[in-house]
């Protein structure tokens, strides 16, 4: 196990990655020839054309999203017009009693609540499957590990036929109870398990004659908090941008997530075009809590894709 | 273990380990209780929705549909292989099979052309403000699929478009041209997080690696050409997997991209085939549909580590 990828490699121990700490003083480092005012012009100028076509988009919406129906089509797209922002939102968040704001938050019990359901389960496994030996662990090892390769969308249609025998289609679980499941969250929390928790930590822990459940709660769930966060994160943006198992599952309005909400005003835009602002202002809304939750943890998770990457 | 290696090896690795320790030490499970209550909760759900999920596809798919006149009661009874004789006959499928194929052809290899290039320019000296770029060029893929479409739809709009210039001369939702729209709102919304992957696997590379090529007078571009993209394969090979399995599974923009181009059809892609069948409803074809397709994408993605490895191991 390379210790260089390990799950504290950019935050806590830096001496792994001198190459980081050189970075981040400003002290020039060797850098052979320099480089020409060409290539670096040339790079920049890349970047910067790049900036345009990653963000362009996302201004647009903002600027979209604050203008009134007429003034939507009749001015400059990329600028703003009559202030209309507020008024908009309170428009969206009143319509139809307010469904949107009931879409936000079935959204973010789905992927909020079912992201942790799923990183517990998922951290326990992988550190069992990290620091026990038993018999079966390499098989159970690889069956989760094929499990990664199966698409969700191909489970999304079986998974219905299972809920419809036992009549839970169109409720809460059948959104819920399969976005628990995390196959790559076992394996991300076994690698990460076997890096940074050491056994001599377990033995010590059993001789103070703490069980091992206990040792787990207390001790190793904090020494993998980088990686469970990680897998947090995998989990609660792949639930959040789930679609297929709510087209397939949900008939009821009242439990749409938002992007599924979104996707249902967006499809019937042609026959009521008032919808138009709303869908607008909703997307950008939408987009809040995830990047939001990206900046609040950003630390951990670009650690977490170069442990994923590299095992 | 310094060498970046992909997954395969180390499950290999452990699996070669086990039967080499001695025997005394493998006989007594030591906190067995502790290992069922680690492993028992995943086990059970994933067992519940992946494992049984999996096999219900297969069971339902075997069956058909047998009807007492128009609207008399169905039963299903047992048809072994008849769904999957109507798959293999069906050629709206293969259609679709072949219009992601082709999408993936182009949009992949694009998509992480462009997030190496990125990842190598964010890792060289060349650039001021990484930080900046880093998460302007990731901020898209805080954009769930379905509104990433919905946008790009607005923005492919001739009356709504700040682009009017191009979406007047050109229309871009067209049958020629909508598939490569999709092409782009897919690209937009994973080349920064591809491109993070990448990066984080170039920033793990011991710096020293590139002294000696310093010394010989190698530029940035040399040492990206001969030292950091080698070093980069597996992060590149995972990349590519996940993007042709995301390739295959392509479902949210063309089903949100249905209302604004009449191009795209209720079995554009092989997902909303299945999605279309399983509406009509005949759910054992919808099932034979989703095996094939799980079959297909399992088997390209397994190949193509496969292949690469292989490559590899000969360099």
């Amino acid at each position: 196990m390379s210790t260089a990828t390990g799950p504290d490699a950019t935050s806590t121990s830096p001496a792994v990655n001198p190459r980081a700490l050189a970075r981040g003083g400003s002290a020039p480092t060797a850098r052979g020839p320099r480089e020409s005012i060409l290539s670096r012009t040339g790079a920049m100028l890349v970047m910067a054309i790049f900036t345009l076509y990653f963000l362009v988009p996302i201004w647009w919406l903002l600027v979209a999203s604050t203008k009134s129906r007429g003034d939507l089509f009749s001015t400059n797209p990329l600028w703003f017009a009559d202030f209309q922002l507020f008024q908009n939102i309170a428009g969206l968040f009143s319509y139809r009693d307010g469904v949107y704001l009931r879409w936000i938050l079935n959204s973010i019990l789905y992927a909020g609540f079912g992201a942790v359901v799923a990183t517990l389960l998922a951290g326990m496994c992988g550190y069992a499957l990290a620091k026990y030996r038993f018999p079966g662990r390499e098989t159970i090892f690889n069956v989760v590990l094929g499990g990664v390769l199966v698409p969700a969308t191909a489970l999304a249609l079986p998974l219905f036929l299972l809920f419809s025998r036992v009549q839970l289609t169109d409720t809460f679980w059948a959104v819920f109870l399969p976005s628990v499941v995390s196959p790559f969250g076992v394996y991300l929390a076994r690698v990460f398990a076997e890096a940074s928790v050491p056994d001599e930590l377990l033995e010590a822990s059993r001789l103070d004659g703490a069980g091992e459940l206990r040792t787990f709660f207390t001790v190793s769930i904090r020494l993998m908090f980088p990686a469970l966060i990680t897998v947090f994160l995998f989990q609660f943006v792949t639930i959040w941008n789930n679609f297929f198992l709510p087209l397939i599952m949900l008939r009821s309005e009242d439990l749409f997530p938002v992007t599924y909400g979104l996707y249902a005003w967006n499809s019937t835009i042609n026959q009521f075009p008032e919808l138009r602002t709303f869908v607008l202002v909703g997307s950008l809304l939408s987009i809040v809590p995830l990047i939001i939750t990206f900046l609040l943890l950003q630390r951990y998770w670009r650690t977490g894709l170069g442990t994923g990457a590299l095992k | 273990m310094t060498a970046p290696t992909t997954a395969q090896p180390r499950a290999r690795g452990g699996r070669a380990a086990g039967p080499a320790r001695p025997k005394d030490r493998r006989r007594r499970v030591q906190h067995p209780w502790a290992i069922v209550a680690f492993v028992a909760p995943f086990a059970v759900m994933f067992v519940l929705f992946y494992l049984v999920p999996i096999g219900v596809a297969v069971w339902q798919s075997m069956l058909v549909v047998e009807r007492e006149g128009t609207f008399g009661a169905a039963t299903e009874v047992f048809g072994g292989f008849q769904q999957y004789a109507i798959v293999f006959q069906n050629e709206a499928f293969w259609t679709s099979v072949a219009r992601v194929l082709i999408f993936g052809i182009v949009q992949v290899p694009v998509m992480l052309g462009l997030a190496l290039l990125f990842a190598l320019l964010l890792d060289s000296p060349l650039i001021r403000g990484k930080k900046f770029f880093r998460l302007a060029f990731f901020a898209p893929y805080a954009v769930p699929g379905v509104i990433a479409a919905i946008m790009w739809g607005f923005l492919y709009s001739p009356n709504l478009s700040p682009f009017e210039a191009l979406t007047s001369q050109v229309n871009l939702l067209s049958a020629d041209f909508v598939l490569w729209a999709i092409a782009n709102v897919v690209t937009w919304v994973f080349v920064g997080y591809n491109m993070l992957i990448i990066y984080s696997t170039l920033l793990a590379i011991p710096p020293d690696i590139y002294e000696a090529a310093r010394i010989d007078g190698a530029g940035q571009a040399r040492i990206a050409w001969s030292i950091k993209i080698p070093l980069v394969r597996p992060a590149l090979v995972l990349t590519a997997v996940l993007s042709i399995i995301g390739t295959l599974q392509l479902l949210a923009e063309p089903q949100t991209f249905r209302s604004f181009s009449s191009a795209v059809t209720s079995t554009y892609t092989p997902n909303m085939t299945i999605y279309a069948t399983s509406s009509i409803p005949n759910v054992s074809l919808a099932a034979a549909f989703s095996v094939v397709l799980a079959l297909a994408t399992f088997i390209l993605s397994f190949t193509f580590l496969r292949l690469t490895r292989r490559k590899g191991a000969q360099a």
